[in-house]
């Protein structure tokens, strides 16, 4: 296979760049670096669901004990736009202003104090006075689609950037899905067994350690300089400027290390108003968002209901796949087009169907805002269609493993989905390079002992086990529409500034920029100095989301790493005296001959001080035309206690094809971090709300993310392909393993007693019901 | 306002003497005094991110008030150890590619030191009950846990302190 291609740097496990600074505890993450002095940021949130503000009045909290700015819709700019980061023009209303005069969930910013110490800004909250008119809520999709049902954005000045009609008359923030792929209902009318199910995801967190954190100060020539937790600099910096209406040049936006953000980060959800407050201050201010303040006012998936419709032969040909979504984006619309585009886009080609269809609807109401979630509407449409696919499987009498390895997309083919469906527009047509799907079904099979699965009909006892599985797609980058660029410079001793915009948020993609870099330079890792995400300094980059940086920035510092090699050359050739084609680069040596070489450091030298002199820097951008799909199949084996309800997962492992993991341990490590929160989602996450909107379960405690004592073991198998549009054969990896558990337990629950649930999560109450109803034998 | 208090704490192994307000966490008395290791990441005392050793114990410093560890021995990350002089555990997690966005990793790797410092050889379930308390959002504590199980393999790196 080409996969076993003699990789010096690409393809080992380095130590990540950041480990140690991290492991010791360097200071390196945003909190840590705000400068002693600060004014803290306090907001008042709405205590309503849905009310308009009769009248805010902050007098008297200006006059409060170290109270230095108070802001509310009255005294801010007014400019509509989106928190959600994404390439201009984005897919996501401008919905929102920095203040407005209405609020439209539990949660919703009111007025910001910025104050002298934490406790004086809470202090002084206490003392704005607003009067609220309160309006009735819209708390469900149904409340939202109902005729009559009150208008959540009534505001005159929002739009969608996009060319797509904008509906919020009707709650809805836009339709979308393409032209069904012949004739669907003539697809399920000629199978010979057709499901037509509905499935339901919840609403969840990302909840990464760090919370939602920035702050801002203003630099010697009254420039801002935000430092933030944030996925996608550029983004943010487009989008501060924005909302004050700044022109971007004011603005300097730098993400140190961050804490994790799996998405919830691709939201600029901080950063205007601290950078206001130093504008209106000349201080430096900085705001960290609570834990219970992340929970209700950060942002969360969309929970999406989901129609799958499908039919198969008896030979176990699918005639018909077809996928219904309706969005519940809460409050505001941001990421809602893309979110259920990928619905469609990331799960449909999957399967080889006769007929397609898709639809997809995204509707507002006065709940917490949805966003962009890891898996990205890919984990809620799967949660349905795997689900649908073992229950095809069993009604045409075949192995679910066997009959996805009919099914499945192979290398060398196409979807017309790729075509239909983008990010807010029309897709990339594209075909399948690399897959090794089959191979992960075979392997995953063999790790879980897929052939020890016997039907739960089989089954008896109080505790009962059962295997499921599911299959997996994903993409890499969104398809000419994102850029990412890179340069690389040489210095003195033969080492190389490598300077992204791609962001590593705690992924690990400095490392593996850097590999890629090396790799192509011809030099060890540690010659390579990352410096990423800073609008000043660094190239432009889209940010870390959509499955991107390793394919799509690591092909740009391919190629700049290319463009710096081909100056290092040229300049050895020079002193060698020697043609550039018969050069030899490797382990930091330029070679003609066996005794006539220069060193990387020689060459530098050279080219700074001696002759001709100018300065080696490699440039380049990329822009992907395709979006290659990582693939995956995942296994779990599950033990249910029919008394209680309760699902205990007893093994899990995720067999992914990511094309040449660039960094086996890195991408492991993502394999297994997606798969544990995949598990906890599929079992135990959710949010639950008052009658009246309100979060209820607004803490770590409440809320539960899982620890050691619950994690059950995680086998991540790498297998490898060679995607030749990649950077060394890689595609991505991060997204796609959050997507398997929530199917894989649905199937093994329904294996091991016979019950099979469509409503997220799988809580010990709604299993023990089903089981109740159900009655199995 | 109430008074500031005189604290005496030995921090790292020295001595310190800090002003701290009656209702201050330890939390932010360290990263006042430039200490941010610990981190804060719920200030519920649930994720374990603000994890120091008090006595040699695992405590959650966001929850507990600076004034009781006046004449008590404060250990934090920065006196755990350096990249030329690892605890084995920080060793152990760098070259397991344990550490993703590291914002959990220096709470982990007190909780480890408490328990190895206690017990060089812990059983497993032993392992999952001290550990429990330090949240990981990114790894899925896969790697974490071979990083731990490398370290008591070889001997549990009890009695290395670095303070
Ligand atoms: S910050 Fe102390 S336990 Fe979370
Ligand atoms: S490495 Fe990110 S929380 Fe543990």
């Amino acid at each position: 296979m080409k996969a076993e291609r003699d990789f010096q740097v690409v393809n080992h496990s380095v130590r990540k760049v950041d480990a140690w600074q991290l492991a010791t505890g360097y200071p390196s993450y945003t909190a840590d670096l705000a400068p002693a002095g600060c004014l803290h940021v306090k907001m008042l949130w709405s205590p309503h669901a849905h009310a308009r503000l009769r009248s805010v009045d902050i007098a008297a909290a200006e006059r409060m004990p170290g109270v230095r700015c108070v802001l509310y819709h009255g005294n801010v700019p007014r400019h509509p736009y989106t928190t959600a980061g994404e390439g201009f023009p984005e897919p996501s209303p401008y919905d929102q202003f920095v203040f407005d005069r209405k609020v439209r969930f539990v949660g919703d910013r009111v007025a910001a104090v910025a104050a002298e110490t934490p406790a004086q800004a809470e202090a002084a909250l206490a003392a704005i006075r607003v009067d609220y008119e309160v309006l009735e809520p819209v708390l469900s999709l149904e409340a939202a689609l109902a005729p009559g049902a009150p208008v959540i954005h009534d505001e005159p000045d929002a739009y969608l950037p996009i060319p797509m009609p904008y509906c919020p008359q009707e709650n809805i923030v836009a339709r979308v899905g393409m032209e069904d792929v012949g004739d669907f209902a003539d697809g399920l009318a000629r199978a010979d067994v057709r499901l037509d199910q509905t499935f339901e995801t919840q609403y969840v967190q990302h909840a990464p350690m760090e919370t939602y954190v920035a702050w801002a100060a203003l630099d010697g020539r009254n420039r801002i300089q935000i430092t933030t937790s944030t996925q996608v600099p550029f983004h943010c910096r487009r989008l501060v400027a924005q909302a004050l209406g700044l022109s971007v040049g004011q603005i300097r936006v730098i993400k140190p290390r961050i804490g994790g953000g799996f998405g919830s980060k691709q939201e600029v959800l901080l950063e205007d108003l601290v950078a206001l407050f130093a504008l209106r201050t000349r201080r430096p201010v900085l705001w960290e968002l609570s834990r219970a303040e992340t929970f209700t006012s950060g942002r969360t998936r969309h929970p999406i209901r989901v129609r799958v419709r499908a039919g198969v032969t008896r030979a176990g040909a699918l005639t018909a796949l077809g996928l219904d979504c309706t969005a519940n984006t809460g409050a505001y619309g941001g990421h809602g087009i893309p979110v259920v585009m990928c619905c469609g886009s990331k799960v449909l080609p999957l399967y080889r169907a006769e007929t397609v269809h898709f639809a997809g609807q995204i509707v507002y109401t006065n709940l917490p805002v949805a966003g962009a979630y890891r898996g990205f509407g890919a984990t809620q449409a799967y949660f349905g269609t795997e689900q649908v696919m073992d229950q095809l499987a069993e009604g045409v009498g075949l192995d679910p493993l066997e009959f996805r390895l009919r099914n499945h997309i192979r290398s060398g083919e196409t979807s017309p989905v790729f075509a239909a469906l983008g990010e807010g527009k029309e897709g990339v047509p594209m075909t399948i390079g690399s897959c090794a799907l089959e191979a992960c079904l075979r392997q995953g099979a063999a790790a879980i002992g897929w052939d020890r699965r016997r039907p739960h009909t089989e089954k008896t006892g109080r505790l009962r086990r059962g295997l499921g599985m599911a299959a997996l797609m994903q993409g890499s980058s969104i398809p000419r529409i994102d850029m990412g660029a890179a340069s690389i410079k040489i210095n003195d001793d033969g080492s190389f500034n490598l300077l992204v915009g791609a962001t590593d948020l705690g992924t690990g993609s400095d490392t593996v920029l850097a590999q890629i870099a090396a790799e192509t330079l011809g030099v060890a890792v540690d010659k390579i100095l990352v410096y990423s995400s800073d609008t000043d300094l660094t190239p432009f980059d889209v940010g870390a989301y959509a499955s991107s940086t390793t394919y799509l920035s690591g092909m740009a510092v391919k190629k700049a790493a290319a463009d710096a090699r081909g100056q290092v050359l040229r300049v050895a050739a020079a002193m060698l005296a020697a043609p550039v084609e018969g050069l030899l680069l490797e382990g930091g040596v330029i070679r003609a001959a066996p005794d006539r070489s220069v060193t990387l450091a020689q060459v530098a030298h050279y080219a700074l001080y001696e002759r001709d002199q100018f300065q080696i820097i490699g440039t380049a951008s990329h822009v992907t035309e395709k979006s290659p799909p990582p693939f995956a199949a995942h296994f779990v084996e599950i033990e249910v206690d029919t008394w209680t309800g309760a699902i205990r997962p007893l093994r899990y492992v995720a067999a992914v094809d990511c094309g040449t993991p660039i960094n086996p341990k890195l991408a492991e490590g993502q394999t297994e971090g997606a798969v544990l929160n995949g598990i906890s989602f599929a079992l135990t996450e959710q949010y639950l709300f008052t009658p009246k909107g309100r979060l209820k379960n607004a803490s770590l405690e409440d809320y539960h993310l899982w620890s050691l004592r619950d994690k059950p073991p995680i086998q991540a198998i790498l297998v490898s392909s060679f995607e030749e549009t990649g950077p060394y054969g890689a595609k991505s990896v991060s997204e796609i393993s959050i997507n398997g558990a929530a199917p894989a337990i649905g199937n093994a629950l329904y294996n091991a007693v016979g019950v099979r649930l469509h409503q997220l999560p799988f809580t010990r109450e709604r299993v023990w019901r089903a089981l109740q109803s159900h009655a199995p034998e | 306002m109430n008074d500031p208090l005189t604290l005496h704490i030995r921090l790292n192994g020295e001595p310190r003497v800090f002003a701290a307000d009656p209702d201050e966490k330890l939390l932010e008395l360290l990263r006042r005094h430039g200490l941010k290791g610990a981190k804060f990441g719920c200030r519920e005392g649930v994720c374990g991110a603000c994890t120091v050793l008090l006595d040699g114990r695992a405590v959650y410093a966001c929850l507990l008030p600076a004034c009781l560890a006046d004449g008590h021995e404060v250990v934090t990350i920065e006196g755990v150890g350096d990249q030329e002089h690892p605890h084995p555990f920080q060793q152990a997690l760098v070259e397991a590619g344990a550490v993703q966005c590291g914002f959990c990793i220096p709470g982990m790797v007190l909780s480890a030191k408490a328990l190895l410092d206690e017990n060089p050889q812990p059983e497993d379930e032993e392992i999952r009950e001290k550990m429990d308390g330090n949240l990981c959002r990114c790894t899925g504590y896969e790697k974490i846990w071979t990083a731990l199980k490398a370290v008591i393999a070889a001997g549990g790196g009890g009695g290395e302190d670095a303070s």
